[in-house]
């Protein structure tokens, strides 16, 4: 309990010391996760755009992004067929810009399709898809940005299109996209005869290695994953997932920091202290233990507070209108013990070079430090 | 000079100090100069001397919380090792008072007795009885949950020297213990003291200005100029 109490007081005799190293964790906790928890609910939105009623995505092999990637229609139409797939749905990815909007994410798609057919469509009737080539469905969000309603015309790039739907799904890139019968998107891209992906559904998930092998054997330049694998390989996605990290960890290292300074502080202030339980015998691992317990509990309050904080802020920025769909607040409990470990291991980090003094002070000269 | 002092009372020698030299700041002020001093089990004795002759050097060389430059110095036989010995040297054999307190002031009285016990891994149990016993003698047990800002200079020193004595140690290396207090106060803390070292049993070697308290000790040894002189009192 002195023990204890030794950790405690110190930082309650600097508390707004304290307080600014707890700040410090907090915010480094609650930056890293809130941007991983953002992107990761951002990559889960789109990797469930690739999923929608499907379980396996096949792309061009070595593209660093779907939107780059090319399938031949004649590999659809010969997938379609095969006895293990119940239905192989090509998708073309393109991105224009509007006026106020420089990047709309635009969905080639057959009337069939599962985001056509499994949306909640506000306004239009979906038998209606892709009868008209310059017929377009808008997903809510996009119908708002691009101020426009049923049977009215937008202008999307270069073209103008009769918008004859309006759909909700649960997917906020969805929601912020322009759904185009597939010939129409081939044709606007300039990509006829392709599509970006397709996703697939088999019969049976256990053929999924057989399908996959298949595909190896017969088209070399592309490449059928699994969704989840698709999740962890994607490059884009990975790029994504170590920006963020990266970001987080900036956060933390700044964190660190304030850790590290007040540690050195409190050490530089208390070396009579130091020398006074030396006297009395305490170890060096005693005393190194006091300073590491002050900064884990640093890191401890800080990193509470930071996942207090960063909850919040998701919660936030979900209510915002603009970003319905976008933010996934599901804070993974994985992605916060990570946090939590990793804050604490910050404070520890801070706490090593002033614990190292603290263990070289001599008694003898510190007693006579006034 | 003959600078070896020997113990007047028969006995087991527990403090030894051998040829021991010690300088400061690069060997320009040498404080020490070829000590050889012993003290026997179960006596009091007062190291008296002017400022800067060695009587603080030599208790801090003998409670490990410095090195000779040349010398040995030893504690119940053993050398006083700062890497060896030293832990177990201050948690269990040797406790110091000095004359500032250097009690930890956010703590009460009670928890700065209790350092010495935490640093030692003494239960709980026993190190509360202790405490009971050493507050009772030095009358503080009904100041057990005061603050340190809370006491007068007198009971400050009384719970250094409560702490001092916390593990039982067998040597008490006091630094003008009395150094802080008034006259009066300081006889009160001298009496208390004297009266717990005889009832426990303890050795003691004290620095001290003050003759009229050393001459109450067992034995009065001088320092002058680094080099220890024995006997000087009337």
């Amino acid at each position: 309990m002195i023990f204890l109490k030794l950790i405690v007081t110190n930082l309650r005799r600097h508390r707004i010391r304290s307080f600014i190293s707890i700040a410090g964790i907090a915010f480094s906790v609650a930056a890293m996760l809130t941007v991983v928890t953002i992107l990761q609910g951002a990559i889960g939105m789109f990797s469930g755009i690739l999923s929608s009623d499907s379980e396996i995505i096949v792309f061009e092999r070595n593209v660093s992004d779907l939107f780059f990637s090319n399938v031949p229609t004649t590999a659809v139409e010969d997938i379609d067929g095969w006895p293990m797939v119940a239905h192989a749905d090509p998708v073309l990815f393109g991105v224009v810009s509007s006026a106020d909007h420089p990047i709309i994410t635009c969905f080639g798609l057959n009337a069939t399709d599962a985001r056509i057919r499994k949306a909640t469509w506000l306004q239009g009737d979906r038998t209606k898809f892709a009868q008209h080539a310059d017929d377009v469905v808008l997903g809510v969000r996009a119908a708002e940005f691009l101020s426009a309603a049923l049977d009215s015309h937008v202008q999307i790039g270069h073209a103008a299109f009769h918008v004859i739907g309006i759909l909700k799904t649960a997917n906020g890139f969805e929601d912020g996209g322009v759904f185009m019968p597939l010939g129409s998107a081939q044709s606007f891209f300039h990509k006829e005869g392709s599509s970006s992906v397709i996703t697939i559904k088999l019969h049976n998930k256990e053929d999924a290695a057989i399908f996959k092998n298949s595909v190896k054997a017969k088209y070399p330049d592309l490449i059928a994953l699994e969704d989840a694998e698709f999740t962890r390989s994607y490059s884009q996605f990975k790029i994504l997932k170590a920006t963020a990290w990266a970001v987080g960890g900036c956060g933390l290292l700044l964190g660190g920091l304030g850790v590290a300074n007040t540690m050195i502080m409190s050490v530089f202030t208390r070396i009579r202290e130091i020398a006074i339980l030396r006297v009395n015998g305490f170890s060096n691992l005693q005393i190194a233990g006091m300073i590491f317990g002050e900064s884990a509990l640093v890191s401890v309050f800080g990193a509470l507070a930071g996942v207090s904080i960063g909850t919040c802020f998701l919660y936030g920025l979900k209510l915002i209108p603009a970003l319905h769909g976008y933010i996934d607040v599901a804070i993974e409990p994985g992605l916060m013990l990570i946090v939590i470990l990793l804050a604490l291991l910050t404070g520890v980090a801070g706490a090593l070079y002033p614990a190292i003094y603290a263990m070289r002070i001599r008694a003898v000269e510190a007693l006579r430090f006034e | 000079m003959n600078n070896t002092v020997s113990a007047k009372n028969v006995g087991t020698v527990v403090l030894r100090a051998e040829d021991v030299w010690k300088s400061f700041d690069e060997g320009t002020i040498t404080v020490l100069k070829g000590v050889d001093f012993e003290v026997n089990e179960g006596q009091t004795i007062a190291l008296c001397g002017p400022s800067g002759c060695g009587k603080s050097t030599l208790l801090h060389l003998f409670g490990g919380l410095d090195e000779p430059d040349r010398g040995t110095v030893s504690v119940n036989g053993i050398e006083v090792n700062r890497h060896r010995n030293l832990l177990r040297l201050l948690r269990h054999e040797i406790g110091f008072v000095f004359q500032l307190h250097n009690l930890i002031p956010d703590l009460t009285l009670e928890e700065n007795c209790l350092i010495p016990t935490v640093a030692a891994g003494i239960d709980h149990r026993t190190a509360q009885s202790r405490l009971r016993q050493l507050t009772d003698r030095t009358g503080l047990s009904h100041r057990l949950n005061q603050r340190i800002q809370k006491l007068s200079g007198g009971e400050r020193q009384r719970t250094a020297l409560c702490r001092a004595l916390m593990n039982k140690p067998k040597i008490l290396l006091a630094d003008e213990p009395t150094g802080s207090l008034d006259e009066q106060t300081s006889s009160t803390v001298f009496e208390l003291l004297l009266d717990i070292v005889a009832t426990e049993g303890v050795t003691m070697v004290m620095a001290t200005h003050d003759r009229e308290l050393a001459v109450r000790c067992d034995r009065l040894v001088e320092m002058h100029d680094g080099r220890i002189h024995e006997p000087a009192a009337d």
